[in-house]
């Protein structure tokens, strides 16, 4: 076995890995401030990548602004959605609002598709080409920018959470809500407040895997990898989105370079069921007891 | 204003129709059934089929979803099982239509057993997304077991025959899609009237309190996933013999919702919803190429925007209705019917 040959992919896996991780985190913070599994996370990615495809082209923006735009725009979106859709649908049972993701996710295709087509396209780049070499091993330079911008991201998240008055009053009311209402949060803006930053961050994902693979109205897919990885980890750790995003982005790049491209979705629901078999709510999650 | 209905039996009570007026509208209903053939053109006849096919799956779908409360994203793929069993018994083994037909659903219930095994362990949406990963891994054994499903070309399936009749017209096929479907729907529409269907009802609203009543959840839990895909399974069967071709492609995760968001549009937990969702949301993409067709002379760009617009209408449907009318159309017909009985007063 070529070890050089094997780094790389490794180091690949770790990269895709990350952004994994970054697309779970949303998944998470929506799930643990409002218990919402938002499936739409795939096409809110899709959503950041043409919004900025769109302020550069069309607009003619440059590329430091059209960033935080597009990712300013994920966030009025998550604050649009969560105020007019998710808010009457509080006390409903978690398969309607699922379902009523899976709609928003199908109207943001169709939207898409009717506005750019469905041709895919590549973004204009903004990271430059010159691969990036670690000891001896290649790595995209894309891989490599998408690999440290998530990790920075993630981190950046792990210090609000613990030290932030915002990151506190969602770990309260995610811990318990009627406490957390009468500490004095103001538990709805809680909610905003997560969509906001969960969909900033999914549209944030969505420029990284967009610079890497080129944008097209099915690139939503990457939210399925992404479930799988809360999933495994469990919906409410974001531990868990961490350490499943990894495994996956490696077990991925793996059986995709080993086995064959075609068993890379196979492997990684595999390794789901037989995680849900051994623990039924993921790795981290909170094991939720069921009294009568 | 409906009067008179006092039951005075058991019988009475447990009736599927129990008033006059229902029996009347429902033989208006079979006489439609059995005239339409004769009425509607081709292109109708063929969306009629599909119409039937569909409501069997859902009605299935729901029993599992509605009904027993296990959210399901595999209906596609328990269909799948069904075409390609259809295709198998067909094209290798010659085995006649009907047979093969049960034996689609046969097969696929044994698969959705198999696929229902971790529902006791796991819950809520974590099972939802399990039901994902087992739709995956059957789309996988679809492609690679090549020597009975054929690979990615998939399988021709020969047109069935029935009586030395050969059905490839979606007018002859009516007269078996329909009468199976119908079959299909007065089963589901019994089996909440029985032990089974009552435990399935009882695990739905809380499944601790069920086993504490005395319902072993394993195994009801397992016969609402073995019933469900036999329904799919059926409904794969009739598909193969519809449109005869039957490939790993054929049943795209998107079916799964379709089903879902059938069921939902139409009303969790009752028979009229699946059927009238399964009506409704496969004739509303058809119904929208009458608009385009209709807007072509104003807008010169319509006939491409058909399929983006399908999309979001498919996607609209779901939202609009879950956020305004929850319990779907059938609580709309509840609605009409409770107005037609309190009229003149109102409620």
């Amino acid at each position: 076995m070529d070890w050089l040959f094997f780094t790389e992919v490794t180091l690949a896996g770790l990269g895709s890995g990350a952004l994994l991780s970054l697309t779970a985190l949303s998944f998470v913070l929506i799930y643990k401030a409002t218990r919402v599994i938002n499936l739409a996370v795939g096409e809110i990615l899709m959503l950041g990548g043409y919004l900025f495809f769109a302020f550069v082209t069309a607009f003619g923006l440059a590329t430091w602004l059209a960033i935080p735009l597009a990712i300013a725009g994920g966030a009025l979106f998550g604050f649009v959605v969560e105020r007019t859709l998710i808010r009457p649908m509080l006390g409903e049972s978690s398969i309607s609002v699922l379902m009523l993701t899976v709609g928003l996710g199908s109207v943001l295709i169709g939207a898409t598709e009717l506005i750019w087509n469905t041709d895919p396209r590549a973004l204009p780049d903004f990271m430059g080409q010159a691969p990036v070499f670690i000891g001896e091993a290649y790595v995209s330079r894309k891989i490599a920018i998408g690999f440290v911008v998530s990790a920075l991201v993630i981190a950046l998240f792990l210090l609000l959470f613990r030290f932030w008055r915002g990151g506190v009053a969602l770990r309260a009311t995610a811990t318990d809500q009627a406490a957390a209402y009468s500490c004095g949060i103001n538990v709805p803006a809680v909610f905003s407040l997560a969509w906001m930053v969960a969909c900033a961050t999914a549209a944030g994902a969505g420029l990284l895997v967009g610079a890497i693979g080129g944008i097209s109205p099915t690139m939503g897919v990457f939210g399925l990898s992404a479930l799988v990885v809360v999933i495994i980890g469990g919906l409410d750790s974001v531990l868990g989105a961490l350490v499943g995003g990894i495994l996956i982005g490696l077990v991925e790049a793996w059986a995709g370079t080993f086995l064959g491209g075609e068993y890379k979705l196979v492997t990684t629901f595999s390794i789901l069921i037989a995680a849900l078999m051994i623990r039924p709510y993921g790795l981290f999650g909170t094991v939720e007891i069921e009294r009568l | 204003m409906r009067i008179a209905t006092a039951k005075e039996t058991y019988i009475a009570d447990e009736g599927l129709l129990v008033t006059s007026t229902q029996r009347a509208w429902m033989g208006v209903l079979l006489a439609m059934l059995v005239l339409a053939p004769f009425v509607l053109n081709q292109y109708w006849l063929y969306l009629a089929c599909l119409v039937a096919i569909n409501v069997a799956s859902a009605t299935g779908l729901n029993i599992l979803t509605g009904f027993t409360g296990l959210v399901s994203l595999g209906q596609a793929a328990f269909m799948a099982v069904g075409a390609y069993t259809v295709a198998f018994f067909e094209g290798q083994v010659g085995t006649p239509f009907l047979l093969n037909i049960l034996a689609a659903g046969l097969v696929s219930a044994l698969v959705g057993v198999l696929v229902g095994i971790p529902s006791l362990r796991v819950k809520g949406l974590y099972l939802a997304i399990a039901t994902i990963a087992a739709s995956v891994i059957l789309h996988f054994v679809f492609t690679h077991w090549v020597s009975v499903t054929g690979g990615v070309r998939g399988i021709n399936v020969a047109p069935a025959r029935l009586f030395g009749l050969e059905l490839a017209s979606p007018f002859a096929l009516y007269f078996v899609i329909v009468p199976i479907t119908c079959l299909m729907v007065l089963g589901a529409a019994n089996l909440f009237r029985t032990r089974i269907g009552r435990a399935f009802i009882a695990i739905r609203d809380r499944d601790i309190s069920a086993e504490v009543l005395g319902i072993p959840l394993l195994k009801y839990k397992l016969m609402s996933f073995a019933l469900s895909s036999f329904y799919a399974g059926v409904a794969g069967g009739m598909w193969a013999y519809f449109f005869r071709v039957v490939t790993p492609e054929s049943f795209p995760f998107a079916t799964s919702i379709f089903f879902l968001a059938a069921v939902i549009v139409g009303g969790l937990g009752t028979i009229i919803g699946s059927v009238l969702g399964a009506a409704f949301m496969t004739l509303v993409p058809e119904l929208l190429k009458y608009v385009v067709d209709w807007l072509a002379p104003i807008f010169p760009n319509a006939g491409a925007a058909l399929s983006p617009v399908r999309t979001i209408v498919f996607g609209a449907l779901i939202i609009l209705f879950l956020v305004f009318e929850p319990h779907g159309l059938a609580e709309m017909v509840r609605r009409a019917r409770r107005f037609f009985h309190l009229w003149p007063f109102r409620t």
